[in-house]
């Protein structure tokens, strides 16, 4: 019961630190502010989740969304239909990693590192200097200013609820759990592991090229190396979340959940805490493993 | 003494005709994405002795440093988010990317906060930028080169960190020295990095293949990685442009105890980010002449005056130089034409 509070639970805690250190951000335009990088984050957090719940990682997640940025903010807005087809590819070959991974066995760590470096080599070639422009219609969706709630509290409830129907509350999101969980059984049942894990790693490839796009209609313009933090965090979310790197247990609610703590946690946390300057970076690290060991202390005292 | 100082700058201010409103209560925050070189670290020094005195002058409120733990871009998004949460009136900042933050700083606008940008610039137009005439400086190298070795001859040129808008500038200046100078000839071009280690593999993988050099255009923090290169090779010492490094500084001295070696030193200083500081201060001050685009001196050291510098650069530093109220009015003046 404590283990699928605690996402929760440290989201409220980090919320009442940032309260008592500077009230004026828990308002409508503080929430705006503070969260809104928090959505690519989620994005990325979900994407990563469709991997380890399939007991593989993706370290090629971060460059995937520096590339997809890229993408966005020159074919996308340029030639809409060539970028949609980049888009649409991409998510592709993030399938056929999934069955190249499974039909040779290969080890997804070494697999998605080698990748990492492709999709930022590519994003360099998209976009060789900073630059470019987002589509106006992602700008103007991102910067929706809707009644009484910020838009990023909106969207990482809509995020949270569509991938915990799809995934929880589906037979198929069972099946793709289960691949992770017990695949032989699966197996023995009839299933398909190679399918099950394509799909995991499609639905990986596409929950990317949302945060890509979500993170471009933030920053306006983007640059090859946008994305690169996101691997860690990415995998740090879930994990924060209450996920496991192995056995299929992965909860979406919490994965959104961990992502929106490591966003607070580790920038207006720290901004408003006035930690001198050269101990900023390292207190940075210090925040998100007092985050992460308390979530391991509890699920330990569980068990 | 400090009062006389305050009164001076009050003066100052008065003498150019726009001191309009009090900046004792206003905050400025400095948003910084990197600090893991001695030129940053230099940077955030000469920062925090201009800022710690005008906060005890009581110029302004505040002035806080924050730095993100990494280079990324969309860390430093939500750092300058951040600090439009937290109220301060101005930001100066050392930006990640000119492009990918413009997003935030139209934020931080739109907030009516000044935003100041220095080194690392931002492109966004509602924000000011502090940028160095790199390509004066590339320029002025060859002009220099010209007075050291007035017969001319062949020249090897080591370039900074491709793409960059500093690598481009400083290229585009010295090629322009060429042109106005037919008695040069630059024979041969190779990548250094601003790392003397770089620039010396650089300039030893290139030396057998050239023909004899009179002297190196560089761009800084390259000029003894290159000089250790032409020792190495056993070729003859040519009249290479120093880059204001600690170590550079210290070769040019021991060859010119040894045989009077002339050359000339130019980097942009560190202490940059304090004339940031003070262009942040004069716009909050009400000061609306400023033009968004202030472009300032290179520091540059001479056969004459580089001794004395010498011994206030630490062991692997750069030389620094930090800014008052008056050099950043007279910055200002400079550019408003």
């Amino acid at each position: 019961m404590l283990r699928s509070l605690l996402p929760a639970l440290s989201l409220v805690l980090v919320l009442l630190a940032i309260a008592w250190l500077n009230p004026r951000a828990i308002s409508y335009f503080g929430f705006s502010l503070m969260l809104n990088l928090a959505i690519p984050i989620a994005l990325a957090t979900i994407a990563q989740m469709f991997v380890i719940a399939g007991n593989e990682l993706d370290l090629s997640i971060g460059t995937f969304v520096g590339f997809v940025g890229c993408v966005t903010a020159t074919w996308l807005k340029d030639a809409p239909l060539i970028g949609v087809l980049i888009l649409l590819g991409s998510i592709g070959v993030y399938a056929l990693l999934g069955a190249l991974i499974h039909l040779r066995n290969l080890p997804s760590i070494v697999v998605t590192l080698g990748m990492s470096f492709v999709w930022q080599g590519l994003a360099i070639l998209v976009l060789p200097k900073p630059g470019g422009k987002a589509p106006d219609w992602l700008l103007s969706l991102m910067a929706f200013k809707p009644p009484l709630v910020p838009f990023p509290i909106i969207a990482a409830l809509l995020i949270a609820a569509v991938v915990h129907f799809g995934l929880m509350r589906t037979s198929y999101g069972v099946i793709l759990r289960g691949s992770g969980g017990n695949a032989a059984a699966l197996e023995r049942a009839g299933w398909s592991l190679l399918r099950t894990k394509i799909a995991l790693f499609a639905l990986t490839g596409f929950f990317g090229v949302l945060s890509g796009m979500a993170l471009i209609g933030i920053t306006t313009s983007a640059d090859a190396n946008i994305g690169n933090g996101y691997t860690l965090l990415s995998i740090a979310g879930v994990i924060l979340g209450g996920g496991e790197f192995v056995g299929g247990r992965v909860s979406p609610i919490g994965a959104v959940l961990g992502a929106l703590t490591l966003a607070l946690a580790a920038s207006p946390l720290l901004t408003f805490m006035h930690i001198p300057p050269d101990w900023q970076v390292a207190a940075n690290g210090a925040i998100l493993i007092i985050v992460l060991a308390a979530r391991v202390l509890i699920s330990r005292r569980e068990r | 003494m400090k009062r006389m100082l305050v009164l001076g700058a009050f003066a100052a201010m008065l003498a150019s005709g726009t001191a309009l409103a009090d900046t004792s209560g206003k905050k400025i925050a400095f948003s910084n994405n990197y600090a893991g070189n001695s030129w940053r670290q230099a940077m955030l020094d000469s920062y925090g002795i201009v800022t710690k005195k005008a906060v005890e002058d009581k110029v302004v409120a505040a002035a806080d440093i924050f730095t993100t733990a990494d280079k990324e871009v969309p860390t430093q998004a939500a750092q300058v988010q951040n600090l439009i949460l937290q109220g301060y009136d101005a930001i100066v900042i050392n930006a990640a990317s000119p492009d990918a933050l413009n997003g935030a700083i139209k934020q931080a606008c739109d907030a009516g906060i000044v935003v100041v940008s220095f080194d690392g610039i931002v492109t966004e137009p509602c924000a000011y930028r502090v940028v160095v005439d790199f390509k004066d400086m590339g320029k002025q190298e060859i002009e220099q080169m010209a007075k050291f070795q007035p017969k001319g001859g062949n020249l090897l040129e080591i370039r900074g960190l491709a793409g960059t808008s500093i690598d481009d500038a400083i290229h585009a200046g010295i090629l322009e020295g060429v042109a106005a100078r037919p008695e040069f000839k630059i024979v041969g071009s190779v990548t250094g990095d601003w790392d003397q280690t770089t620039a010396q593999k650089a300039v030893a993988t290139i030396l057998p293949s050239l023909p004899d050099i009179v002297g190196v255009v560089d761009q800084g923090g390259d000029g003894y990685g290159a000089a250790q290169a032409f020792a190495a090779a056993g070729k003859p010492r040519p009249t290479i442009i120093m880059g204001n490094r600690q170590d550079e500084l210290q070769w040019w001295k021991e060859q010119k105890d040894k045989d009077g070696y002339q050359t000339w030193s130019a980097s942009i200083a560190p202490g940059v980010s304090s004339l940031a500081f003070w262009v942040a201060q004069q716009v909050l001050d009400g000061r609306t002449d400023i033009p968004h685009d202030l472009l300032v001196p290179y520091l540059a050291f001479t056969q004459d005056d580089f001794e004395a510098e010498l011994p206030k650069i630490v062991k692997g530093g750069v030389a620094s130089h930090e800014y008052t109220q008056e050099d950043a009015i007279a910055a200002i003046k400079a550019n408003i034409k």
